[in-house]
């Protein structure tokens, strides 16, 4: 049973992760700092929640390119919204936002269930979409953050019990996802569809549909996150978050989760995105340029799923006697 | 000659009939009728100089998206092509500045290109990892390199003989980066459709276990088109270079979606196995016109995003959508 | 015979009653073809009823529309007397019908007890799955069929054998009034199929119908209480087994008296071709040798997972060996991938032909000239005249039945796809060609037809390994016989030893001391 818990993923990633902040830590003890660690916790809180969905979707031997376009088409309507109704309150705008992302969710995984498009090309399309339209909307321009209204930016800055809105957004998806993905038969149900297609249709399960579902609930995330990114950043414009949904898709891959689909875990996403979390706050503290960045999340991505491939290697048969016995 | 009863004949449909009802044909067509659209819609479309200008649109990201169907064809993808013009462009930015001449600048921008394929084609044939997370991996990895080195700079004064490859003309308004394009198109062609390695390309993405059964050294031809395509991103990047006149770390940033693109329209299987390079060529055009016709009448880059992200989804959907009409 | 006439009438007794479950005048069509055409079959309570038919029959297809994973084009299931449809999966398991299919389709990544429970598990609280209850549930199934199985493991982590355990468990979590087995012995050993007729036996007396599909006469007259045979997607026959023997149950399946298929032969071996020596392999096989001559047909007989194909395959150059030698026309070779076996020589027909043997999405020409292309190009190009030719010299040979060359080999039958394969190693003109298990899944006349072939590449000179674990065809066509038993040669018989019962003693390891003091 140990032997189980120390081999895992996660406990590897999770490992690596304290390694990385005692190293910090013997040249930089503030960093390790509580306060300090509930900032990094709070800048990763994007990552992790956008990471959990895209990991829902990977699990099912999808991709979902479209999450970074997602949250910026989402941002740039409620701060739109907010800036031509300053009264619309907060709850109503999340309502909106998460409505939004999810409508785009279901779009693309509408395209992947009844259509049968390959999910690369479906949200590689919506990509370039939900840009697109943000452009037309707001005709390029700014939403900056003197438009916007005061309660429409605290929120997610707002304490509660020391921590920021945001951060305790992060860690009630977390939760939320975490029994989705243990305690119910669609969160099961992803797992046997990317695991054996060709078995879940014996179990009775949809595989369409149950992607379908993957996206939709990706979707739902990336809406929230939208809102969340445009108030914390106080602005809006057709280009933020760019290239952001192959960062998402880093994190899982650091997380453990394969991309052949079936393998992943949500505490594996979580700490994905925190890794990545936890370098892009430590370069500036350690004085490496941030130009670093880059370079080392990549070589990251890398290391980790040449990691996972390793372990996730099917062993050949064991036929010998002798072979079995030193097994 | 046998005269069994079991005459199996080499083709019931001949091959002319087969091409006049494929993919390429409805795309060749709509090609037309956005030129004619184009030729309509505003007066100065129907100029040499601009039709010429508009190649440019297209040439360097055709020239990879050659490579890419490909390696596409074989199953496998590689998203790192952006990134692998960054850093070839950064490398021949460095050269330019300890003095190197307009060949070693070329040679370089090659080598580099064909390194960084080669770094993919080991990851993904010699360690067995799937493709896309490598090439994602790489072009974090590659893009990184260009930032470490530039950071927030740029490199200049590449010499006046550089700019031919991305400014100069060959004949009237036949530019040299069109020709370069047209060249490749025929060579990938014939590689592609006339060749045994073309047709081991094709078996291996359409069963890559039953090509390695079939003697076919799988891992070898795979390695090979990642160098290929790492060579064409080199090429791109002298072109692109060569027609910017400077070395940003961010050069060519979202290219690889826009070629993968290109690939797709141009009705390459994106699971691999079927495809063709003519398709390849008309999509370039596509795309090509598109942008041109839509700058004519002043509309912005992006909202042509939204019609090339539309027309990827449609030309797979409006078919499958019919058939469903069809036969509910 | 005594005994299973008492057992038939007495289960008579208990059910003169009405089926639970029927199929009546069921039709399904594919886009051109016709899978089944108003085929009908009856399932009653406490009887097991046993589906009998060649490959391609329509066996598969009565499973997928009796577990809703096809609709019907035509026709009614009707359960307890009334008509209805299962439109999904669940559907038939709501109706309490379950199956156990031949390959184990269950979840790696998933715990036992969710391979068992996925798609009903115990709900808790809020709706919530109820973990705790659902490995209760679980260990309890597990333990009544005598699986020492912990519910909570990964379903990776456990052997073959016991991935099937689960997958009955999961049959049986569901609670059903119809079993269907589907081929469930293909993967069991002997004392696995005793455990398991224990089982059917159990399931009979709490009433259950059971369909049970299988190839082995032995195990349909010991099983089973009634038989439905199907040819072609039609319905042939049924009734009792008590009252039919082995040669009608044939005569139904096939439409006509089967005598002696293989044909007979004059072997007259030439000079070695190949000689192997200590090939061996971490886990697979270890210390093989054995040489082979021109003209030869060598069998290799042995159980299922005997390491037989892990072998074969690793001559062929696919799986990396350990250690050994391999000579060819007396010169030591080295092979590190099918291409060098390719250019040495010796080529290999894989047992799965869809996913090994064959390209299935692309033409039948081009399947047949993939090795051989460098003969039919020019400098590397392709000459299409030339392949053609190539294709249809083999064709023509080996009667090939297809509507142009150029149609998609995955369009072809079983038999026609094998010929393809068979015919793109001839292609390459061979010295050695290894077929492992040349004719499994293929229909009777072109069984005849690989069989009649393979003698003739014998008299040609070939040299021919065949892979059987079919005891008449291992018997009826080879000249010599090696045995293996888990990864080892075990016996080397020829000439008159060559009898089913040295062949199944040595294969099973009954007895071998005896044999061999």
């Amino acid at each position: 049973m140990l032997k189980r818990l120390v081999t895992a993923r996660e406990t590897i990633l999770l490992g690596a992760i304290v390694m990385l902040l005692a190293l910090i830590a013997t040249r930089f003890p503030g960093f390790v700092a509580p306060g300090n660690l509930a900032s990094v916790f709070n800048d990763t809180s994007p990552l992790i929640l956008l990471a959990l969905g895209q990991m829902i979707v990977i699990l099912t031997k999808c991709i979902d390119l479209s999450v970074a376009a997602n949250l910026a088409l989402t941002g740039m309507v409620v701060a739109m919204l907010n800036v031509a109704y300053p009264g619309v309150p907060v709850p109503v705008i999340l309502v909106i936002a998460v409505t939004l992302g999810t409508i785009m969710g279901l779009f693309n995984g509408l395209l992947v269930w009844k259509l049968e498009i390959p999910p690369i090309v479906v949200t590689l399309g919506t990509m370039t979409i939900y840009r697109g339209i943000i452009f037309l909307i707001s005709e390029g321009k700014w939403v900056n953050s003197h438009e916007m209204s005061d309660p429409f930016k605290a929120f997610p800055r707002a304490e509660v019990l020391g921590l920021p809105v945001l951060s305790w957004v992060a860690i009630l998806a977390v939760v939320v996802i975490y029994l989705l993905m243990t305690r119910t038969t669609l969160g099961r149900a992803f797992y046997a569809v990317g695991g054996n297609p060709h078995a879940a249709v014996y179990a009775g399960i949809n595989v369409g549909r149950t992607q379908f579902w993957a996206y939709t609930i990706a979707g739902a995330l990336a809406g929230i996150t939208g809102y969340l990114w445009v108030s914390r950043y106080a602005v809006a414009y057709v280009d933020i978050a760019g290239g952001f949904e192959l960062t998402v898709v880093a994190a899982c891959v650091i997380g453990g989760v394969s991309i052949a689909g079936g393998i992943g875990s949500v505490i594996g996403a979580l700490l994905g995105a925190v890794f990545l979390g936890v370098i892009n706050n430590a370069l500036p503290v350690i004085n490496v340029s941030p130009f670093w960045q880059l370079a080392i999340s990549g070589g990251a991505i890398i290391i980790a799923v040449a990691l996972n491939a390793r372990a996730n290697r099917t062993k050949g048969r064991v036929i010998l006697k002798r072979a079995e016995q030193a097994a | 000659m046998s005269t069994s009863s079991h005459f199996v004949p080499d083709r019931l449909q001949s091959p002319l009939a087969r091409r006049l009802k494929s993919w390429e044909t409805l795309l060749l067509i709509v090609a037309v009728a956005i030129f004619i659209a184009n030729s309509f819609a505003s007066p100065y479309f129907l100029n040499a100089w601009n039709l010429s200008d508009a190649t440019f649109n297209f040439t360097e990201k055709a020239m990879i998206a050659f490579a890419m169907a490909l390696l596409i064809i074989s199953g496998e993808i590689d998203l790192s092509v952006a990134s692998i013009i960054a850093l070839a462009s950064t490398a021949m930015g460095a050269a330019v500045q300890m003095g190197a001449d307009t060949p070693t600048i070329v040679a370089i921008g090659l080598a580099v290109g064909l390194a960084a394929g080669a770094f993919n084609g080991f990851l993904v044939t010699g360690l067995g990892l799937p493709s896309i997370v490598v090439t994602i991996g790489t072009m974090s990895l590659f893009r990184g390199i260009a930032y470490i080195v530039l950071g927030d700079q740029a490199y200049r004064g590449y010499p006046e003989s550089f700019a031919f490859f991305g400014q100069g003309y060959v004949w009237w308004v036949i530019s040299f980066e069109f020709v370069l394009f047209a060249v490749l198109a025929v060579i990938y062609g014939i590689v592609l459709h006339k060749t045994n390695f073309g047709r081991a390309i094709f078996a291996i993405g359409n069963n890559p276990t039953g090509a390695l059964f079939s003697g076919i050294r799988v891992a070898r031809v795979k390695f090979i088109l990642f160098l290929l395509t790492g060579l064409m991103a080199g090429v791109a990047a002298v072109c692109l270079t060569s027609r910017l006149g400077s070395t940003r770390p961010s050069i060519a940033f979202g290219w690889e979606l826009e070629v993968v693109t290109m690939v797709v329209l141009g009705g390459v299987n994106i699971l691999g196995g079927s495809g063709t390079i003519p398709g390849v060529v008309i999509a370039a055009f596509v795309m090509g016109l598109v942008t041109f016709g839509l700058g004519l009448l002043n509309v912005p880059g992006i909202v042509m995003s939204i019609v090339i992200g539309a027309l990827l989804i449609s030309v797979i959907a409006l078919p499958r959508l019919w058939n469903m009409v069809r036969r509910p | 015979m005594l005994m299973k006439s008492e057992k038939s009438t007495e289960a008579a007794a208990v059910t003169a009653s009405t089926p639970i479950l029927a199929l009546d005048g069921i039709t399904k069509t594919f886009p051109g073809v016709k899978a089944l055409s108003e085929v009908s079959l009856s399932l009653f309570p406490g009887q097991v009823t046993a589906l009998v038919g060649e490959n391609g029959a329509g066996k598969s297809t009565v499973v997928k529309i009796l577990t809703g994973i096809y609709q019907p084009t035509e026709g009614h299931i009707i359960v307890d007397g009334e008509a209805t449809r299962f439109s999904t999966a669940q559907a038939a398991a709501d109706a309490g019908i379950t199956a156990i299919h031949q390959e184990t389709v269950l979840f790696d990544e998933l715990s036992v007890a969710e391979n068992i429970f996925l798609g009903h598990a115990p709900r808790g609280r809020f709706g919530l799955m109820d973990w705790p209850e659902m490995v209760r549930k679980s260990r309890a199934i597990l333990d009544e069929i005598g699986a020492e199985i912990d519910p909570s493991h990964k379903l990776r982590d456990l052997g073959i054998a016991n991935k099937h355990l689960v997958a009955i468990a999961r049959a049986l979590s569901i609670d059903a009034r119809v079993v269907i087995m589907d081929e469930p012995t293909a993967a069991l050993s002997h004392k696995e199929i005793q455990e398991l007729y224990e089982l059917v036996e159990q399931l009979k007396t709490q009433g259950k119908a059971i369909l049970f599909i299988s190839h082995k006469f032995d195990e349909i007259f010991r099983i089973a209480d009634n038989y439905t045979v199907f040819r072609d997607g039609q319905f042939v026959g049924e009734g009792r087994i008590a009252e039919v023997d082995n040669d009608a149950l044939v005569k139904m399946m096939v439409g006509r008296e089967v005598d002696n298929i293989f044909p007979t032969r004059t072997a007259s071996p030439g000079e070695t071709v190949l000689e192997v020596d200590g090939y061996e392999h971490p886990t697979e096989f270890a210390d093989i040798s054995f040489s082979l001559k021109k003209g030869e047909i060598l069998g290799f007989y042995g159980l299922v997972g005997a390491g037989r194909s892990e072998f074969m395959q690793s001559l062929f150059g696919i799986t990396k060996p350990a250690g050994g030698m391999v000579k060819i026309d007396g010169t030591a070779v080295s092979i590190h991938s099918p291409a060098d076996a390719v250019g040495h020589g010796i080529v290999y027909v894989p047992e799965d032909r869809g996913k090994q043997g064959a390209i299935t999405p692309m033409p039948i020409f081009q399947n047949i000239t993939l090795p051989s292309l460098a003969r039919t190009s020019r400098k590397g190009f392709i000459r299409l005249a030339e392949e053609f030719q190539l294709a249809r010299s083999f064709t023509e040979r080996l009667d090939l039945r297809a509507a142009s060359l150029d149609t998609p080999v995955e369009s072809l039958s079983g038999g026609n796809q094998q010929k393809v394969v068979i015919a793109k190693w001839l292609a390459t003109q061979p010295k050695v060609i290894i077929l492992d298990e040349p004719t499994k899944g293929i229909d009777i006349g072109s069984k005849a037809a690989v069989h009649e072939f393979m003698t003739e590449l014998a008299a040609q000179g070939l040299a021919v390994i065949m892979v059987s674990s079919e005891i008449p065809e291992v018997l009826g066509m080879s000249d010599r016989i090696i045995v293996m038993r888990e990864g080892r040669i075990v016996a080397e018989v020829d000439g008159d030893d060559m009898t089913p019962e040295t062949l199944v003693r040595h294969a099973a390891g009954i007895a071998t001391e005896a044999m061999e003091g």
